[in-house]
């Protein structure tokens, strides 16, 4: 009996083809978007472990020199007799390459990542000749050298090494650039102080810094995963009730013909499974390709926004295709549970006509308003209240879920106002006739609500970032040219030689510190007019700026603002004197808290550090002359000397990569929303007969019908559309007010950009039309004898 | 790659990782003992760089204001990858330390690894050190011993009452029927006094120390498992050293010094000791003898030999048990037990 | 007996409060013996016939169908009847429209086990279905589309045959032609036939015939 009624169900898709394409690709489509954004989180995330891994930054305390420079070797043996359990690192570049070494006897991790069992020979590794682990693409950049072992587990971009032979690669010999703490230390040890005073250290941070920097970007990609796939399920349960309404008259015939009903419900259940699973695997394979197609722009902007390397290339990770092919199942069951209840509930002897889709009971509608009125104020009371990351999730869930319930019952008001002021008889016709097809339509409409709710909202924010960012970086990259000396001796020579070359010499030059206990960094700058024109300050008091030019008044970031509550007035002490804060200013981007003071200042609270780094004001025409000069007459290295416009145009092009990422996930929901839609209108056009059969007998064309039924669908994508806008710019102000600032310690301000809300509209409409166009070309050839059969008695 | 893995292809204490047969084999440019060693002090203090392996271990037993009886451990192996040195990380000279204090409720263990070459480990002859990071020891006549764990340090005093002895046929200590053998010298006549510093606080204790020094490059035949060490000071200010190294067959090739209160040496050849174990602890996952009986009848000796602490295990990358004993029989004294290959 | 239909009720709840529609029916029928069943719309006959096919419980009364008192049976069991022992034939053709038409006349001797090629080809045979059988139900007409629906019914050889006005839905010479080619079949098979029909003409063709009234038997007609 089993084989007999399941080939009676598989036969429906054989003749069907086009229904299973289509719920096939729904599922297909949905997993796709969701697996593909995972993927490149995972991807990133796994490269951010990686690293964090290999340097022991975040989990262990680190010591280094409070001036930035490379500490002697002398100094961590001397720690090491002096009882301190800490273990040496030295890194640089080397052809592109990050080369890390480490000392495997000491390193609290050993040697990260690397596992034995892949090829290391300790022996090799430690004395001579050396082992240099990597992944290939990091492994084929180097000289030749060191054997090299492909290590995947190592993060991209970088090689480990023993330390001797990464101080013999870099040309280093005996310099340390930083020393990692044990978690354990013996219970008698000499302060550090009496030891190495010049060294500071710095506690460990629970996630790595390069973590928390990208989480904003990893944000925006995670809210567009939990939407695509919001998106998806919907499409999911159109595909499926599509597949159940068509097959109700079937179902029926079976029970009557002596199948029990719980057989049949456990074969569609298993038909559903196998379906879901091909759907799964195809929409797996798909979202690799997307991710794929992504990730070397999401992994180029990951790198020039915050310098963490992401491997370019996917790995197929088992969790991931299992996650995906789990989506696909768990979507498809929780989009199938409903269809299955009515089938569980079907009268065997009721008409075998398929049920007619009426407008949803007054009861139903009720609950649903008044729920979708729970929400929206619950997220009202979040928007004013909302200070943690969790409630800022918590917000935009509330605000997401209340309007995709409100939509319908807003939609239904609308049409009925319509209805009620519209004078001809077939425009009440109309608008009658559309408000009664809401029911059927309302999931996908509410898909296509959120989906462009989530582009308003994410462009919205990705734009005013950019906006900030690019203003931001007019007022900070100043300074026509940027050049860095490598030692002290260079930086002095370089100061006399620039001295009467230039308007003016900018060190830049900082020490880190702690404030109210959070990691800071104290920001020395020479007074000059640069910053007193560029700088915008958030907060300040009267004539901030002769105040710190007086060395006693300091001004302090944003973030440290926010974290520490400090403000205007305040008085923080440093090194043992006390600073008036006298002004606050935006520093995006930027993880930690920064203090801001002259140069004078600077070098009293911290006498040993040497500048290295010059920022150059001169007349922008005589850059390039400069640079010729810098590169002749002093001998930099171009990577030495880095021009204004070249750090503009690069953050632009970074930016771009962004837009890039933002465009295509942009395309890709509004194209699943759009096959919701074309899901829907499917599953409607059955029904859609016999109540358009009255209205052709009453002397409206087929072709008319079917524009009508086309105009229907643009309406009702105009009217969502309407609705989305608002909800997108709440959601864009959620992100940018509250998440941002819980989750970074930084406001965005927001911009609006109308023209692109105004192409997102068109291309909503381009997709609402796009789906409808095909039921209403159906509908405009049906041909005359199956209206009329609605009048006959054979339905 | 962590560092007990590396250890463990490093160290031919690893016995379980690769039998004893570890470095069994040829000696790549390694030197060989020789027999008849002429020893030259204070040079042979020093590091033997051309040996493939090499130990300074002192065990000591201690006593506190009440009585309480304290065993002390200080070790520093070293270990070539090839028979050189240098200056600098390239250095081919491994180096660790082991360091313990065995209470009769406690046992505190501390391991450091460090590289020869930058100076964060080492050995100089003139004048003596031997340091890996701040542990050191500093006198074979007299001078510091000392060492810091995350939860135990100690700081010590020792001056020797008594001349070096040489283990074996003067010096050349055979370990096997086929030939393998090693230099062994020993100074069994310290006595020390200094602080142990024990989670509950500060205790002076004073007591007796031995120091064993070993070098050698295939220090095990391939047929043999581990051993069973013992260095037992008896009550009359006599002295003896005895081991028995198990083989793959159930046989043991044994060895013994019996050291007159003068430090005057007789050197036992294979089966003149008996060494046969009478009660065995629980350790962890492992069974370990734990009282023995030891006999030397050339000597008259035949004693219960006890340990203070049954679990004094070395959790460290090489791991292996040792502790101080206590005698009891023809003779009573105390003394220090270590056993490799339980693992 | 093949049938034994005793004192059966059934109530239906309408908006209007409860509507009694069958009020103590008795009747039996026995292998090889046609029944018409007439009588006005909402007399309760497709409901007699649903509650004898086992499509849905009584409220009261019993139905012994081949030995079988159909209230002791869950839905389960009363599948088991519909699949097994009984073949309904209904107005409406209730076609697997995604099967062609030799797997629709196989299809319930297949779900019964009791699936015989060789009586197949004979039904498609007699029904003149023969050249139609590599066909999809929607390309048939109406009178071969309910002739396919009892060579079905007829394919697992059951013991009582059901219809339900099968002929209302086909004009009168088709009507007619069909009728006709089921009660040959039905007699070749030995089964008891139970038809509703309002058609005098058609229960005309029957050995006996009953009258629904008002939920009671009114009584035979001659």
């Amino acid at each position: 009996m089993t084989r007999t009624v399941f080939s009676a169900l598989l036969s429906h898709w054989w003749r069907n083809p086009l229904q299973l394409f289509t719920l096939l690709a729904g599922l297909a489509l949905a997993t796709a978007l969701w697996s593909g954004v995972q993927a490149i989180n995972a991807e990133a995330a796994a490269s951010y472990d990686a690293a964090a891994a290999t340097l022991g930054e975040g989990s262990y305390d680190q010591l280094t020199r409070s001036d930035g420079q490379p500490m002697d070797q002398a100094t961590y043996v001397a720690l090491r007799r002096a009882g301190w359990l800490v273990s040496p690192v030295v890194e640089g570049r080397l052809d592109g390459v990050r080369i890390v070494g480490l000392d495997p006897l000491t390193a609290p991790g050993g040697l990260g990542p690397v596992e034995v069992t892949e090829g290391a020979d300790i022996g090799q590794f430690l004395s001579g000749q050396g082992q240099v682990f990597g992944r290939a693409d990091a492994l084929a950049a180097l000289p030749d050298g060191p054997a090299q072992v492909d290590s995947p587990d190592v993060a991209p971009g970088t090689v480990i090494t023993d330390i001797g032979v990464a101080q013999r690669l870099l040309d280093r010999p005996g310099q340390i650039d930083r020393l990692i703490v044990a978690p354990v230390q013996p219970v008698t040890q000499a302060p550090l102080d009496t030891i190495a005073p010049d060294l500071t250290r710095q506690v460990a941070q629970s996630g790595s810094d390069v973590g928390r920097l990208t989480d904003s970007f990893h944000l925006n990609l995670t809210a567009f995963g939990l939407l695509s796939f919001a998106v998806g399920i919907f499409i999911v349960n159109g595909a499926i009730g599509l597949a159940f309404e068509q097959r109700r008259p079937v179902v029926r015939t079976l029970r009557a013909l002596g199948v029990p009903l719980r057989r049949l419900m456990v074969l569609m259940a298993a038909e559903l499974a196998v379906l879901a699973l091909v759907a799964g695997a195809v929409g797996v394979a798909l979202g690799y390709v997307v991710a794929s197609l992504l990730l070397p722009d999401v992994a180029a902007t990951l790198q020039g926004l915050y310098g963490a390397t992401v491997s370019g290339e996917l790995q197929l990770r088992p969790s991931w295709w299992l996650s995906g092919l789990g989506v696909a199942l768990g979507g498809t069951a929780m989009a199938a549970a409903a269809a299955f209840w009515r089938l569980a509930h079907l009268p065997l002897l009721a008409g075998a006509a398929p049920r007619a889709l009426t407008m949803a009971a007054g009861r139903s509608a009720r609950v649903q308003g008044a729920l979708a009125a729970v929400l929206l104020v619950a997220a009202g009371v979040l928007a004013l209240t909302a200070g943690s990351l969790t409630a800022g999730f918590a917000l935009l869930a509330t605000l997401l879920i209340g309007a995709a319930l409100a939509l319908p019952l807003i939609l239904d008001r609308v049409l009925a106002l319509a209805e009620r002021l519209s004078t001809g008889v077939r425009a009440r016709w109309f608008w009658a006739d559309t408000r009664q097809q809401l029911p059927g339509l309302s999931l996908a409409l509410a898909a296509l609500l959120l989906a462009m709710a989530a582009n308003v909202g994410v462009s919205t924010m990705v734009s005013s970032f950019r906006l900030t960012f690019t203003g931001f970086l007019d007022q900070r990259l100043a300074s026509e040219l940027y050049v860095t000396a490598e030692d002290a001796a260079q930086a002095d020579a370089l100061q006399t030689w620039l001295a009467p070359r230039v308007r003016a010499v900018l060190p830049i030059q900082s020490a880190p510190a702690e404030v109210a206990g959070l990691p800071t960094e104290v920001f020395g700058a020479r007074d000059d007019a640069t910053y007193r024109d560029n700088w915008a300050l958030l907060s300040s008091s009267p004539d901030a700026w002769d105040a710190v030019a007086g060395g006693t008044a300091i001004l302090i970031n944003e973030q440290l603002s926010r974290r520490s509550g400090l403000a205007v007035g305040d008085v923080v002490p440093l090194v043992g004197r006390d600073f008036t804060i006298v002004g606050v200013y935006g520093d995006y981007g930027n993880p930690i808290g920064q203090v801001f003071m002259t140069e004078d200042a600077f070098l009293t609270l911290y006498p040993d550090v040497t500048p290295l780094q010059f920022g150059l004001r001169l007349p922008s025409a005589g850059v390039p002359a400069l640079q010729q000069a810098l590169a002749d007459d002093v001998g930099l290295p171009p990577t030495a000397v880095i021009d204004q416009a070249g750090i503009k145009q690069f953050s632009l092009d970074v930016f771009n990569r962004t837009f890039t990422v933002t465009t295509a996930l942009n395309i890709l929901t509004l194209t699943v929303a759009g096959f919701a839609i074309l899901m829907s209108l499917l599953t409607l056009a059955a029904l859609r007969v016999p109540q358009l059969a009255p209205a052709w007998a009453m002397g409206l064309t087929r072709r008319e019908l079917g524009l009508l039924e086309l105009i229907r669908a643009v309406l009702l994508a105009v009217l969502t559309a309407a609705v989305a806008l608002p909800l997108g710019l709440a959601l864009a102000w959620a992100l940018l007010a509250i998440v941002n600032v819980a989750a970074f310690g930084w406001r965005l301000p927001m911009f609006l950009f109308p023209l692109d809300y105004l192409r997102l509209g068109g291309f909503a409409l381009v997709a609402a039309a796009l789906a409808a166009l095909w039921p209403a070309w159906r509908l405009a050839r049906t041909p005359p004898a199956d209206l009329l059969k609605v009048f006959s008695n054979e339905r | 790659m962590n560092v007990k893995a590396l250890l463990l292809c490093l160290l031919p204490l690893s016995a379980s990782a690769q039998g004893f047969a570890g470095l069994g084999g040829d000696a790549d440019g390694f030197s060989i003992p020789q027999p008849d060693p002429q020893f030259s002090f204070p040079a042979d203090h020093g590091a033997h760089p051309d040996y493939r392996i090499e130990w300074w271990y002192v065990t000591a037993n201690l006593t506190g204001p009440d009585g309480t009886p304290y065993g002390l451990q200080w070790t520093l192996f070293r270990s070539a990858l090839a028979p050189q040195t240098q200056e600098g990380w390239d250095d081919p000279q491994l180096w660790m330390g082991h360091a313990a204090v065995t209470t009769p409720d406690a046992h505190y263990v501390a391991e450091r690894l460090a590289r020869g070459g930058i100076g964060q480990a080492g050995v100089t002859a003139t004048p003596f050190s031997a340091w890996i990071d701040d542990w050191l020891f500093d006198g074979i006549d007299s001078g510091t011993l000392r060492a810091t764990g995350a939860d135990f340090a100690y700081d010590m005093q020792l001056t020797a009452q008594g001349p070096l002895v040489a283990q074996g046929i003067d010096g050349y200590s055979v370990k096997s029927a086929s030939g393998q053998a090693s230099y062994y010298y020993s100074q069994p006549f310290y006595e020390v006094a200094g602080t142990l510093t024990l989670p509950d606080g500060p205790v002076a204790v004073t007591g007796t120390a031995w120091l064993d020094r070993e070098w050698s490059s295939q220090p095990l035949a391939d047929n043999q498992t581990g051993w069973d060490w013992f260095s037992l000071n008896f009550d009359d200010g006599a002295r003896m050293m005895g081991f028995r190294l198990r083989q793959t067959d159930g046989e043991n090739y044994t060895s013994a010094t019996w050291i007159a209160p003068d430090g005057t040496p007789t050197p036992y050849a294979d089966g003149a000791l008996t060494a046969t174990p009478l009660e065995e602890s629980q350790v962890g996952p492992r069974t370990v003898p734990t009282t023995w009986r030891v006999e030397l009848p050339a000597q008259g000796v035949d004693v219960t030999v006890a340990a203070v602490n049954t679990q004094a295990w070395m959790d460290t990358s090489v791991p292996y048990w040792e502790g101080p004993v206590t005698i009891d029989g023809t003779r009573s004294g105390v003394g220090y037990l270590e056993m490799t290959g339980y693992e | 007996m093949l049938l034994t239909v005793t004192d059966l009720r059934k109530t239906y709840a309408t908006a209007d409060g409860p509507f009694d529609v069958l009020r103590g029916v008795d009747l039996t029928l026995d292998a090889g013996e046609t029944l018409a069943l007439t009588g006005e719309s909402g007399s309760g006959k497709s409901t007699l016939l649903h509650l004898i096919g086992g499509l849905d419980a009584p409220d009261g009364g019993r139905i012994v169908l081949d030995g079988t008192d159909l209230a002791t049976l869950d839905d389960t069991g009363r599948a088991a009847v519909r699949r097994g022992t009984v073949g309904v034939v209904f107005q409406q053709f209730n076609l697997i429209p995604s099967l062609k038409i030799a797997d629709n006349i196989a299809f319930q001797a297949r779900l019964a086990g009791r699936y015989d090629a060789a009586w197949c080809q004979t039904l498609a045979d007699r029904m003149g279905l023969v050249s139609q059988l590599n066909k999809y139900p929607e390309q048939l007409s109406g009178g071969q589309q309910q002739r396919v629906a009892i060579a079905r019914t007829l394919a697992p050889r059951p013991k009582l045959v059901l219809a339900d006005e099968p002929t209302g839905n086909l004009d009168e010479a088709t009507a007619a032609n069909v009728l006709a080619l089921m009660l040959e079949l039905v007699a070749d098979t030995g089964a008891g036939l139970l038809m509703v029909t309002h058609s005098d003409r058609l229960a005309g063709q029957m050995q006996h015939r009953l009258h629904l009234a008002l939920g009671q038997i009114a009584g035979p007609v001659a």
